[in-house]
């Protein structure tokens, strides 16, 4: 019975425009009256996903840490008693202590500020740059875009590590601020070619389509169809690329203070700590798992929640 | 939404005349330093009136130059040559804030729904864009009653305002784009093949739809289609386009019932009829091969290679689409006659 | 027309009283993540040798569905067969192991879609890619394999057939590559041809060719055509029989001439009231309200009950059955007769 009330009551709504009504959209969503964006509509979306509140609590955590490491521990990373060379767990360090007889787990925990500071901002400033490069080469196109797309080809063609050893011989300060500067500008500058090429990739589609068209026929400028209707499209797969390539930043940092270029003590890092573990793996291998597993998780959890947020982000996955 | 200025203006005076319109595509060579090797010809010399008020349906098959032509006309693309002039003014040589206040004037609907609507914005954000570009066309606190509006004039739920185009169908996304290309009401909305990708039940809709907006409003269509039963049905005259070029143009009576251009009748007969009893009255002009490339059309008249008429007149010297004695409406063929056993 | 390149197909070998090909109560279903869409809701139709049935429906009617069931391509999963039988020559064909079901495919009953450039292989010449199921099916040698599609080129009159062998499917036009893959069709004899929207993406002067093609195709070689299209103008020319789909069920089953002139089902009555019509002037276009129904929730009872201007409350409570007619049609509709009489006014 309830069937045949609709039909009446959808001939009705029909009947105001003629016979051509359509009501009702085929997937009906509750009618939300209050008007949405398209933020609004994503963290709706994000809220309901376990694996988005579980990679969201790895990543405050770590944040917390880099924050505030005495929150987490009460021991000196750098109170290191050659007695306590390797020794098992006692007191507040609770993985034990490492070849130099530091807290194994005070250094992991100081470790994530130098080592969170140099994923994120190497990530932000690549994920700048590879905007700034493949939005102008894809939205121009012609000689712009031939110009642009071969200055990446040159410097994709650079070996990462080479002009990294190059590059930081030339900083001879000790100063923990000044190397971990240097560090995020190396990989910035030689780390955002792969986003550019899937930036400018993905505004090139953008661009064709008939709704970039549709808001130039009715008088809209390049800037509103760059940041309006290219860039939320084309963000979405350098988001993925960004957090894949902040992990890789985190162990590229660890190769460079591996080869004494990047950071270097008193400065404390997960990089420094694998390498240094490494040397000593077969006394004791908790001084290389414990900063290793603390490496893994943080790059795991940003992974995650760039997944969750560019699924959220698109609305045909809603 | 209450009837725009124009109500006040001459029904059936030119509202746009485009005059020797020209689109040639370079074909080059080479990515940093390019060399020009030859040139689609897509539009090559297309004039035509449009009058207020009035329906141009604009036929062809593909590559014909008929969407190229729309998107000349929306200054998605620049013309090599030639002129147009909306209400008067130039088209093709506005530019900035003239320009801006010319698309005012002069709006699209897309073929395919599916793309022509940003999936990342709300039908509200899309509708209301126009209002965004153009502040003066509604004032802020207005906008989302104007948006809602719109939503009824083209039979969609005013409720709907916050969805997304995903969550419609293929007819209802059809139906916000008109809902777009009224927002600033213009005198003028081209229509770029609006139903071909919609259901046979849905097209009927959309095009009753178009129709009644057009008695409400006093707009003027281009309308172009393949589907010459479509374009019958909601034309007042109709252009024949054929390789870039207007082969015949004239009233819905003249080219459906007194077509003088060879291609025309081929279309015209080629039109499958939803009726087995009419069909087999019906003799089909079979054109032989396919449309030759637009880099490099045949010398003199263009249709000459698939003509069953074709003469050596017809290679050495171009027909202009000019009135001919087998009946006074323009059509571009040395032997332009009326062929009586038409359906 | 050279009749020594595909035989005719010999007087049918299907048992007394059977059909070539005999479709019952099909019924198909897509599983996905959101949920089961019944695609396939009981679909029954028959075909005889060197006959053409056109199965007309609009996108979601599950007439191509239906298609690829016969022909066994459904991806499944998500595609699951609920029930029903596909009898060829009086054979189940899905009660048939893959490899015997391999075996009817192309010999038997061979397929041609809408887009033939996404059908062909960019990467190899058309000739290779025709003569390669005669080499691995037939074991033809290549330079039989070779002669062989020549032949079948000319039969379906690509001009200067050798000269293209070598060509690649992009170096062909939209109609004449539709002719590469009937070619590629007809290679191993079929004795059923389904043409799966086989003019949609092309020009009306070329479809009008590739229509003739196939009629005279399946005059000279006796085969039967199964034509699926969702034009009602395609489907007067060629078809002797229309069965008219709707949310996955055949809602009316008729000779052409008798449908056309009066319609037994208000979705078909709709349908050709809403199509602009070249041969008449000044015509409304009335509409078929609403909606095609989400497969996932169908309507209870007749399943274009919401759309339907007869509706009456035993449509929303009873499935209609197929009613049959005096002159051997059938329509699944309460009010079958009322609205045949209707349309003959």
């Amino acid at each position: 019975m309830s069937d045949f009330e609709t039909v009446a009551a959808t001939e009705n709504q029909a009947a105001r425009r003629g016979p051509s009504g359509e009501p009702g959209a085929p997937n009906q969503v509750g009618a939300a009256q209050k008007p949405r964006s398209l933020a609004g509509d994503a963290w709706r979306d994000l809220r309901r996903k376990p694996i988005f509140w579980i990679s969201l609590t790895l990543v405050v955590l770590v944040a917390a840490m880099a924050a505030f490491p005495g929150l987490f521990t009460a021991n000196d990373p750098r109170d290191c008693v050659l007695a306590r060379q390797h020794a098992g767990p006692s007191g507040g360090a609770i993985f034990g202590y490492d070849f130099q007889g530091c807290d194994t787990y005070s250094r992991a925990v100081y470790g994530a500020r130098a080592s969170l500071l140099v994923g994120a901002l190497s990530a932000l400033f690549t994920g700048l740059i590879a905007l700034l490069v493949g939005m102008t080469a894809g939205y121009f196109g012609r000689w712009v875009d031939a110009v642009l797309s071969r200055v990446i080809d040159i410097v994709l063609g650079i070996p990462l590590l080479l002009a990294a050893i190059v590059l930081l011989k030339r900083v001879n300060s000790d100063s923990s601020t000044v190397r971990i500067a240097a560090v995020i500008f190396v990989l910035a500058v030689l780390g955002w070619t792969t986003a550019a090429r899937v930036v400018r990739s993905s505004v090139i589609t953008a661009k064709e389509q008939d709704y970039v068209a549709a808001a130039r026929m009715l008088g809209a400028g390049d800037s509103r169809i760059m940041l309006r209707h290219i860039l939320p499209n084309a963000l979405a797969p350098a988001i993925v690329v960004l957090t894949i390539a902040l992990g890789s930043f985190i162990a590229a940092e660890a190769t460079l203070s591996f080869l004494g270029i990047g950071l270097k003590a008193p400065t404390i890092s997960w990089g420094i700590d694998i390498d240094a573990g490494r040397v000593h793996m077969r006394e004791s291998a908790t001084p290389l798992v414990v900063p290793s597993a603390f490496l893994a998780l943080t790059v795991l959890a940003f992974i995650m929640l760039g997944d969750a947020i560019r699924d959220a982000f698109d609305p045909k996955l809603r | 939404m209450t009837a725009p200025a124009s109500s006040t203006k001459v029904r059936g005076e030119t509202i746009l005349s485009v005059d020797n319109l020209v689109k040639h595509f370079p074909i080059s060579q080479g990515v940093v330093f390019q060399k020009q090797v030859g040139a689609v010809r897509a539009v090559d010399g297309v004039s035509f009136e449009l009058r207020r008020g009035e329906t141009l349906g604009v036929v062809g098959e593909s590559g014909c130059g008929k969407s190229t032509l729309a998107r000349l006309l929306m200054r998605l693309e620049t013309p090599t040559s030639g002129r147009a002039t909306l209400e008067g003014k130039d088209l093709f040589s506005a530019s900035g804030s003239e320009l801006r206040r010319l698309r005012r004037n002069m709006q699209m609907v897309m073929q395919d729904p599916y793309t022509s609507l940003n999936p990342r914005m709300t039908v509200g954000d899309i509708i209301g864009e126009p209002f965004e570009i153009h502040p003066d066309a509604a004032p802020k606190g207005s906008r989302d009653r104007r948006v809602q509006e719109l939503l009824d004039v083209v039979g969609l739920n005013p409720e709907h305002i916050n969805r997304y185009p995903h969550q419609f169908s293929g007819g209802q996304r059809q139906r916000i784009g008109i809902a777009r290309a009224l927002a600033l009401r213009p005198e003028i909305i081209v229509c770029d093949e609006p139903v071909s990708a919609l259901d046979v039940s849905i097209q009927a809709q959309v095009i009753n739809l178009l129709e009644q907006l057009q008695d409400e409003f006093g707009l003027s269509y281009i309308f172009i289609a393949h589907d010459l039963s479509v374009v019958r049905h909601i034309a007042d005259r109709v252009a024949v386009m054929y390789l870039g070029k207007i082969v015949e143009i004239g009233t819905e009576d003249e080219i459906y019932e007194r077509a003088t251009h060879p291609y025309t009748q081929a279309l015209l007969s080629a039109v499958p009829v939803p009726d087995p009893e009419v069909r087999n009255d019906r003799t089909i002009i079979r054109l032989t091969g396919d449309v030759p490339s637009p880099a490099d059309p045949p010398s003199g008249c263009r249709f000459r290679t698939r003509c069953w008429k074709a003469q050596d007149i017809c290679a050495t010297q171009e027909p202009h689409a000019v009135p001919r004695a087998a009946d006074p409406h323009p059509s571009a063929c040395h032997y332009a006659e009326v062929r009586p056993s038409l359906p | 027309m050279s009749h020594s390149v595909v035989q005719p197909t010999p007087a049918s070998p299907t048992p007394e009283g059977g059909h070539l090909l005999d479709v019952r109560d099909l019924h198909v279903e897509f599983r996905t993540g959101e949920g089961v869409a019944k695609v396939i809701n009981g679909v029954s139709y028959h075909l005889d040798a060197g006959e053409t049935l056109a199965v007309l429906g609009e996108s979601g009617s599950g007439k191509s569905v239906t298609a690829q069931a016969i022909m066994g391509i459904l991806d499944t999963p998500p595609a699951v067969i609920r029930s029903g039988q596909i009898l060829y020559q009086g054979r189940d064909l899905l009660k048939q192991s893959e490899e015997q079901r391999r075996q009817v495919r192309g010999k038997e009953i061979a397929m041609i879609f809408q887009d033939a450039l996404s059908a062909l292989n960019p990467t190899f010449p058309v000739g290779w890619q025709i003569g390669e199921t005669l080499r691995q099916r037939e074991g033809m040698s290549k330079s039989d394999a070779r002669r062989r599609s020549v032949e079948l080129m000319d039969l379906v009159k690509i001009p200067a057939a050798a000269k293209r062998l070598g060509d690649y499917p992009h170096q062909f036009s939209g109609g004449m590559r539709q002719r590469v893959m009937i070619a590629m069709a007809l290679a191993m004899n079929p004795k059923v041809l389904i043409a799966d929207e086989p003019t949609t993406a092309l020009d009306v002067t070329v479809q009008a060719q590739i229509m003739d093609l196939l009629a005279d195709l399946r005059r000279d070689l006796n085969m039967a055509m199964i034509l699926i299209t969702h034009d009602l103008g395609v489907v007067a020319g060629v078809a002797d029989r229309i069965a008219v789909m709707y949310a996955g069920r055949i809602v009316e089953h008729a000779d052409v001439r008798s449908l056309y002139r009066a319609p037994a089902h208000p979705y078909t009555k709709g349908l050709l009231e809403s199509i602009p019509r070249m041969d008449v002037r000044g015509q409304q276009l009335s509409t078929i309200k609403g909606l095609p129904p989400n497969l996932m929730r169908i309507p209870s009872g007749c399943p274009f009950h919401p759309r339907c201007p007869y509706v009456q409350q035993v449509c929303v409570d009873v499935v209609p059955h197929d009613l049959v007619l005096g002159d051997g049609r059938t329509s699944a509709c309460h009010f079958a007769q009322e609205v045949r009489d209707d349309s003959a006014r």
